[in-house]
């Protein structure tokens, strides 16, 4: 009944993207552990040297894949990919904290999961007392663009009132946001943090697609926090991440509509708009329900 | 009878969204739950409303396609889970998004809803049903008993395929094995069976039971059984027959989903999901013409009076600003419409701004959604208070004259003038007691007040003729109410010898006919641009088609909030707000519904 979601990706542009398999710490060992991307399922191991390898577990003759380590990940490829993997220049700051805070099973696509990462009119509802609370609900104006250069979509002057923005937070504070989509199923976003008015926290969401409509979600920080252990920073995230799953499990199609006439957007979508047309223009099939022909003149 | 070959022929069936099917039952419906069913591959949310009626929606929120059946059912509202999005009871109209208190659109983003109805205690709907649900007489005619429904994992068609060969005993002889079974199609879905009992002698007197047994498709490959007895069992045998049918409908199930393995698996149904209209499928613009800077939570909402609602507006983040007695506020409702009330605060009050909600009869939306949607804890934007209906404190003698709803504005200018000591009266017209709104104010404000109720219009003119006899030397009078009621008081005024300048009015609303029918010339001086204003079009909208931004509130010529200074030309004045003294001065013009007489105006902007 799902099958036409559990197929092998044809979709080029998205078989020529570094995607994440895992933390580069979570492979220990020179025995083979599988993880599926794409429909596809992969081996990797430690090889010889301590360095990860990964091939196609149907590969008889387990040619390696092209794999890159990068922001605590392996990240590896399909198809043909780009030489270097998009840019998180703060994760070579010295005093940083770098931490990998769990992978977590999603049955959603990856786009469906990326946009509810955009999105701050849940906070709320879905993160209450966390995020947001009640009566701050309104989303105000705030600025998209595509980068020229990167062509990454951005979105700026975001604001919103959160009550317990971080694990570094004593009270409640207008957090400043910024979001970045570097890759069709990647997400950056930049808040203040309680410690430094000057610097912003980094957190990323980097899905790995097992399908079309699932997905393994990578949360990656680079924080500005030096007191707080890498556990408790995981179970805020975690915590987080528990609050959004069952809500992205219930988004039925749990593929990404890209037609404009399949959903009703407010002012606060501004930028899941952009990010919906970018995917459009990139011309990305796995994990949407593409603009069909048919209705194309109506989405202009 | 029970013929056992192969399954009917689909194309043969009628088609099923045009027929009613069972989609729950009402024990699926407890108090303010939502229940997720299926019909023909359609997820539905279902849920009963307090006033019990049946919602039968799509199963997923427009916004971004969350099932609402994980929602809140608060009886009278659905909210999503993810956004906070309420629909309504009945119409599945978005009342609220939280997200956007201050520019909502005008625009109805209403959810699909299905056809529901109850019988036999289930409840039916269908895609695009035609006529009524099932009637079967032998239910219509007995007493319904409706047993626990059924989930199969087998097409409908292989499910009815069983139940033609269905066996039962009746309730007398459940324990035989020798019924005759006979059996009845009520439809493509549904089949009646009667089973009766053969009694040793074979005679006439036969024990016969009859039960109805309604299969909804809720996909290809899955059913449910919904089956309904027409007599209720005796309650000494109820347990009795639950176990009988249970057993042998268990039977059937295994039998059905035995055979349902053997067939090649059915492409599952496709329930097409509705386009959004072409107008919802844009965002919203934003709305920068009338500002609403402030953002205040309903922090209670309470019944003042009968059809008056009160409404305490608390900030949700910097302090309110201060007002003066007589100010108004915009309010930016949910549904896109912005109207204006008068704040009842007594002077330097700025915990909280209150406004009293009259629902109007002819309610073009802004008082009805007030009333019936915008409720406690949720979020709106208003504009900061206005004046434009300032009250003198350097008077001997102030009458303040209300009628009805307009009563608000002159609880704040009593309050305010009464710590002053200056001398006021408070006289309220109202239809009956139970239209006398604000009890506590009123309470507080002791004898100044004095209501005067069941006038007739003419007994209301001799009543306002004895109040204002007599003008004296810096004597005030305001007087806010419906029109008819103000211009006789005017009238009476001016008969009396109240000067233009010391009678002093806020219409409710500007009832005129407005004539935007000329076109003209405005010269702005101050920035030396000339505009032209077509038919059609206020000299407001064209200068901030221009990029002006101008002020505005009611946008009909009543509250005085977009007066612009006129150098030179011939005013025609349409608006309610200028006293005549003033129109004659013709240095003022109210740009939202006033225009050029002439063919040419200089304004002073």
């Amino acid at each position: 009944m799902t099958a036409n979601v559990a197929t092998t990706c044809t979709d080029p542009v998205i078989l020529d993207q570094w995607h994440p398999l895992l933390p580069l710490d979570e492979i220990t060992t020179d025995q083979p552990n599988t993880a599926v991307l794409l429909g596809e399922q992969l081996s990797y191991r430690l090889d010889a040297n301590g360095d990860p390898v990964v091939w196609l577990t149907a590969d008889a003759d387990a040619t390696p894949l092209p794999i890159l380590v990068e922001y605590l990940y392996v990240w590896t490829c399909l198809g043909s990919p780009p030489d270097r993997l998009f840019a998180i220049p703060e994760f070579s700051e010295p005093d940083r904290r770098n931490v990998h805070a769990g992978t977590i099973g999603v049955h959603v696509s990856a786009p469906r999961a990326v946009e509810n990462f955009l999105d701050m009119g849940h906070f709320p509802f879905v993160h209450t007392d966390v995020l947001g609370a009640e009566p701050h609900t309104e989303v105000v104006e705030y600025d998209v663009h595509i980068d020229p250069d990167t062509n990454d979509v951005w979105a700026t002057e975001c604001v919103f009132y959160q009550p317990r923005a971080a694990t570094t937070s004593t009270e409640g504070q207008m957090s400043d946001y910024l979001y970045r989509v570097p890759h069709p199923f990647c997400v950056i976003l930049y808040k203040t943090t309680p410690l430094d008015k000057d610097r912003m926290d980094v957190i990323a969401l980097f899905c790995r697609p097992t399908a079309q409509d699932r997905i393994e979600a990578h949360m990656f920080l680079s924080l500005l926090d030096p007191d707080n252990t890498d556990a408790a920073i995981r179970k805020f995230q975690q915590t987080i991440f528990g609050q959004d799953k069952p809500i992205l499990e219930n988004q039925h199609p749990k593929l990404l509509p890209l037609d404009s006439r399949a959903e009703t957007p407010i002012r606060a979508d501004k930028v899941a708009i952009a990010y919906r047309r970018w995917l459009s223009d990139l011309g990305v099939t796995y994990g949407v329900i593409p603009v069909s022909p048919t209705s194309a003149s109506v989405t202009s | 009878m029970t013929d056992p070959t192969t399954l009917t022929d689909p194309t043969t069936l009628t088609d099923p969204t045009t027929l009613w099917h069972p989609v729950a039952t009402m024990l699926d419906l407890p108090h303010r739950h939502i229940f997720h069913g299926q019909l023909l591959g359609r997820e539905v949310a279902i849920w009963r409303a307090d006033d019990e009626f049946i919602n039968v929606w799509e199963n997923r929120c427009l916004h971004r396609g969350v099932r609402l059946s994980i929602g809140t059912n608060d009886g009278t509202e659905l909210t999503c889970r993810y956004h906070g999005w309420r629909y309504s009871n009945r119409s599945a109209g978005c009342t609220y998004i939280p997200a956007h208190p201050a520019d909502a659109p005008a625009r109805t983003i209403c959810n699909r809803t299905f056809a529901a109805v109850e019988k036999y205690g289930l409840v039916w709907s269908g895609e695009d049903p035609i006529g009524k649900p099932p009637i079967v007489a032998a239910l219509d005619d007995g007493t319904p008993f409706t047993l626990r429904n059924l989930p199969v994992n087998a097409p409908s068609q292989v499910v009815l395929d069983q139940l033609r060969q269905h066996r039962f005993q009746p309730v007398a002889s459940l324990d035989a094995n020798t019924a005759r079974m006979t059996a009845t199609e009520v439809n493509d879905y549904a089949i009646a069976l009667t089973s009766t009992a053969l009694t040793s002698t074979e005679t006439d007197t036969t024990e016969s039971s009859t039960a109805v047994f309604f299969v909804q498709p809720v996909d290809s490959d899955r059913s449910i059984i919904r089956a309904v007895l027409t007599e209720v069992p005796a309650q000494v045998e109820q347990l009795g027959v639950l176990r009988h049918h249970a057993t042998a409908l268990g039977k059937l199930v295994i039998a059905a989903e035995t055979a349902a393995a053997q067939l090649p698996p059915p492409e599952p149904m496709v329930a097409t999901i509705n386009q959004v209209s072409l107008a919802l499928s844009v965002m919203p613009e934003p709305m920068l013409d009338r500002q609403a800077p402030l953002r205040v939570q309903v922090a209670r909402k309470w019944i003042t009076a009968q059809d008056i609602v009160g409404f305490e507006l608390v900030s949700v983040g910097d302090p309110l600003p201060t007002f003066q007695p007589g100010a108004h506020l915009d309010v930016h409702l949910p549904n896109g419409l912005v109207r204006q009330y008068s704040l009842t605060n007594g002077p330097g009050d700025t915990s909280s701004y209150r406004i009293g909600v009259k629902l109007e009869a002819d309610s073009t939306g802004g008082s009805q959604c007030l009333h019936n949607t915008v409720r406690e804890g949720d979020v709106l934007a208003i504009s900061e208070p206005r004046n434009n209906f300032p009250l003198r404190r350097d008077s001997l003698r102030t009458v303040l004259v209300a009628g009805g709803i307009g009563v608000t504005p002159m609880l704040a200018m009593a309050q305010a003038l009464k710590p002053m000591g200056l001398a006021f009266e408070l006289h309220y017209f109202a239809q009956a007691d139970e239209h006398l709104a604000f009890e506590e104010i009123r309470s507080e404000l002791g004898d100044a007040v004095t209501t005067h109720v069941g006038l007739s219009p003419d007994e209301t003119g001799a009543e306002l003729a004895r109040l204002l006899d007599g003008y004296g030397h810096a004597n005030q009078v305001y007087i806010c109410g419906p029109g008819p009621m103000l211009e006789t008081a005017r009238t009476i005024a001016t008969a009396a010898g109240w000067p233009d300048q010391a009678v002093h009015f806020e219409y409710f609303k500007n009832t005129t006919e407005i004539d935007n029918s000329s076109s003209f010339e405005i010269a702005l001086a101050r920035s030396a641009v000339n505009l032209h204003v077509p038919p059609g079009k206020s000299i407001l909208q064209i200068l901030r088609d221009s990029g002006i931004a101008m002020p505005s509130s009611c946008e009909q010529g009543a509250c005085g909030t977009c007066v612009v200074p006129v150098i030179e030309g011939k005013i025609d004045h349409q608006d309610v707000h200028l006293k005549q003294s003033e129109r004659d001065a013709g240095d003022q013009i109210m740009t939202c519904v006033s225009r050029a007489a002439g063919d040419r105006l200089v304004l002073d902007i």
